[in-house]
């Protein structure tokens, strides 16, 4: 089960991790990604290339799919305007075990980062704003997965 | 042949709309021509474009290198990195 979610609305992780524990698996891991309030964040904008975001979501899960026995992948990013603790992305997987399900955890967020048309726009306090720059650690992160 | 060009994030802004139609001539072969001869229109547009090194494209939906030829693409998109997750 592969299930892609690129909404404005916020979701509910609680009801991914019943969806993921429905299949079966004895494991399921996630992780919740969520704005940060830092230096007097008031608001983060997400914008995305609607054409594009799915496909591109869907083909990390299915390299996630190739690469690990699992029996469920839920991914959600939300785009829009968005303010300190809420959520924006959510990763889930169910596996038999748990080493896979950990694993293909940490290397869908690391791949989302760098390979899903996603740009934050930063809006603080003292009405600057700015658009978030992409860090080398993220591209590094992505890397060591390989391929 | 006209392409369908997508701005996102910092270079919308600069270039100030979200995408235009655009008929570049035939000497326009790669992502990297089509920049260039966007950004000679000045502008915003070459604002947009100064550091090709800060830019990244898709091609038809899909992320592609700036030395990615052009011919018969329909859309392409230009943005900064990527930033999501």
């Amino acid at each position: 089960m592969i299930a892609i979610g690129v909404q404005a609305e916020a979701f509910d992780p609680g009801v991914e991790l019943t969806r993921l524990e429905a299949l079966g698996g004895g494991g399921v891991a996630s992780f919740t990604g969520l704005v940060r309030g830092d230096g007097g964040l008031v608001e983060m904008m997400l914008e995305h290339h609607p054409g594009m975001t799915e496909k591109a979501m869907r083909a990390v899960a299915e390299e996630a799919a190739r690469r690990w026995p699992l029996l469920g992948i839920v991914l959600i990013h939300r785009y829009g305007p968005l303010v300190p603790g809420d959520r924006i992305v959510f990763v889930g997987t169910a596996s038999a075990h748990r080493a896979a399900a950990l694993e293909a955890c940490a290397f869908l967020i690391d791949w989302l980062k760098t390979a899903a048309p996603f740009w934050k726009r930063e809006r603080f306090a003292d009405g600057t704003v700015h658009w978030v720059e992409a860090k080398a650690e993220d591209d590094a992160a992505a890397a060591r997965w390989g391929g | 042949m006209a392409i369908e060009m997508l701005y996102f994030a910092w270079v919308r802004e600069k270039i100030g709309v979200e995408g235009e139609r655009v008929d570049p001539p035939a000497t326009v072969a790669t992502v990297t021509d089509l920049i260039d001869w966007l950004a000679a229109r000045g502008g915003g547009h070459a604002e947009a474009f100064e550091d090709p090194a800060r830019l990244r494209a898709a091609v038809d939906q899909h992320f592609a290198p700036l030395d990615t030829a052009i011919a018969g693409a329909r859309e392409i998109a230009i943005f900064p990195p990527v930033t999501g997750g």
